[in-house]
């Protein structure tokens, strides 16, 4: 439905954008990850045709975005970033207004507006004006917003940003279930929401794609990604670091904590050891070392993790890891 | 016709927001309060014993200068200072319907403003027999003269998010605009500039173009005049949102 190529966007000298490519299919939400700064808005703002690009193509349900936007347009909804509203219209004045604009008359703009308003959970403020509204219903009216002509696309910029932790639940099962049937981008800073809710995740930094996956390949990548977290009683710590590192298939292995005769570790798998399972591994060592065993589970590795090695200069990386040291 | 239907409805909310906020009434307000003031009190309407609207609408340039500009400054620095423009300029509608609904919608609550002046216009029919084609000419006149000046405001909104600047910004221009062909002004440029060079000045001054209007006389070169600053400024607009977009 979307199909971005070698998009860049220099705002001066400063280049926003650099050569981004990506595509996206109906039934996807693609989660738009990166620091400040790092050029998503600019690109969602690019894909929904507020801003030209310097270069490259957006194709939007095949319609070229620069040459033909209308009816491009027409197939998106859009949240831009901070939820803005015309701050003396009433909510429900304000949704029959984009539905107006999006060519929904009479009966149908009706009923969509009450989808929308039902969908985002409006009711109570609905002859209320957008200025005298909370953050949170303030977002949701520009959400409702979005939705109101049922778009095939949705390009939602932070859709989660300052709502309290119920109404972030609420919007992430929304976006989950219509990404069922639509094509879905959204950006955010929360790593856990993209685990929940995406089916595919682009990392954004300083301009330029630096990783495209699923969730699970990207997690994959941490140093965690099936490590093997042991609790155990009656081991000596002293040596038991050495002792796990030399199993099968381990990379290295540490000692995270030491409290009243309970040990936890963990294991490094090594990547590079092939089809070897080190849960088991570990398992048969304690069993033969006759370790009382508490808890032993493999990890599935850390997105934030991730996202912190591939979006950090070394040097910071190197800062980083010291601290938490 | 799709095309209107976008028009319509950005017209509608832009004289919502008008009415759904204090702006409308303090704005009819003291624009019928300054009308009367100046026509009866500083025009000296009842000492000139004259049945005609004279006193009226020389005032109008000179009024306008400030009002004008205070309908038009928000036109697009708000919707840049609130963030909407970038849901507007997203939604299925070309930046030229967006511009225009935009302008109708101020244009037409000028005139709104103007109508409301209709008082006026029955007590000098009550006092004499003034020829009522004169103040119709005058009325046209006025709204064309309202709406240039409301098609600068639209552009210098367009230039910044700061509604002051705005207003200031199209305060000065239109004030160019009425200076160029002010008598007393020009008849001090004649003194040291060609006198051609001064015509040439005078004819870009709404004062040359709006004083037929007064006499009763529909030029088409003066609604030309007018037509043309409202399309030129308007054209601008367009081109200011534009680059403002490509950052």
């Amino acid at each position: 439905m979307i199909k971005v190529e070698n998009l860049s966007k220099a705002f001066g000298q400063k280049l926003a954008v650099n050569d981004v490519s990506f595509t996206l299919e109906r039934g996807e939400v693609l989660g738009f990850l990166g620091p400040n700064g790092a050029g998503k808005s600019t690109t969602m703002r690019m894909v929904t045709g507020f801003i030209p690009p310097t270069a490259g193509k957006i194709t939007v349900g095949g319609f070229d975005m620069l040459e033909n936007p209308i009816p491009a347009k027409r197939l998106i909804g859009y949240l831009p970033e901070n939820a803005p509203g015309y701050a003396d219209m009433t909510v429900h004045g304000f949704l029959n207004f984009s539905a107006e604009l999006r060519g929904i008359h009479g009966e149908a703009r009706k009923k969509a507006v009450k989808r929308a308003v039902e969908l985002c959970f409006l009711e109570n403020v609905l002859y209320q004006s957008i200025d005298t509204l909370s953050k949170g219903y303030k977002h949701r009216t520009c959400l409702a917003q979005s939705l109101v002509h049922d778009p095939d696309i949705l390009v939602l910029d932070e859709p989660t940003d300052g709502l309290d932790p119920n109404q972030k639940h609420e919007v992430r099962n929304l976006i989950k279930r219509m990404g069922e049937h639509k094509a879905i981008i959204f950006s955010t800073h929360i790593l856990e929401e993209v685990e929940a809710t995406c089916s595919r995740v682009i990392i954004i930094d300083r301009g330029s794609i630096v990783a495209n996956g699923t969730p699970q390949e990207l997690k994959a990548r941490s140093v965690y990604a099936g490590a093997v977290h042991l609790r155990a009683k009656g081991v000596p710590a002293a040596a038991l670091a050495e002792q796990l590192a030399r199993i099968r298939g381990a990379a290295k292995a540490e000692v995270i904590r030491e409290h009243d005769g309970i040990v936890e570790a963990r294991v490094y798998a090594d990547k590079m050891a092939g089809n070897v399972n080190l849960t088991r591994e570990v398992a048969e060592f304690a069993a033969q070392q006759k370790w009382q065993i508490d808890e032993l589970h493999t990890e599935e590795g850390h997105l934030d993790e991730v996202f912190r090695s591939i979006t950090l200069p070394d040097t910071v990386k190197a800062a980083t890891t010291e601290v938490a040291r | 016709m799709n095309a209107w239907s976008n028009i319509k409805a950005i017209m509608k909310r832009e004289l919502g927001g008008y009415f759904t906020s204090p702006i409308a009434y303090v704005f009819l307000v003291i624009f019928l309060l300054l009308t009367g003031f100046f026509t009866f009190t500083v025009g000296n309407f009842f000492e000139r014993g004259e049945a005609s609207l004279v006193s009226f609408f020389t005032w109008h340039p000179w009024l306008y200068l400030f009002l004008v500009p205070a309908v038009g400054m928000r036109l697009w620095s708000e919707e840049r200072r609130l963030g909407t423009m970038e849901l507007l300029l997203t939604m299925p509608i070309t930046t030229w319907q967006a511009i225009v609904g935009k302008f109708l919608a101020s244009w037409l609550f000028l005139a709104l403003a103007l109508l409301l002046t209709f008082p006026v216009m029955i007590t000098v029919n009550y006092l004499g027999a003034p020829d009522n084609g004169v103040i119709i000419a005058g009325y046209v006149g006025s709204l064309l003269l309202a709406g240039s000046y409301l098609a600068i405001s639209c552009m210098t909104s367009a230039l910044t998010r700061n509604q002051v600047i705005s207003f200031i910004l199209s305060v000065m221009i239109c004030l160019f605009l009425i200076l160029a062909g002010y008598t007393p002004v020009t008849d001090l440029l004649v003194r040291w500039a060609n006198p051609v060079l001064v015509e040439i000045i005078a004819a870009f001054s709404v004062m040359t173009h709006f004083e037929g209007f007064q006499r009763g006389v529909l030029d088409t070169r003066d609604t030309v005049f007018f037509a043309s600053v409202i399309g030129f400024a308007l054209f601008a607009t367009g081109v200011i949102i534009r680059n403002q977009r490509a950052g």
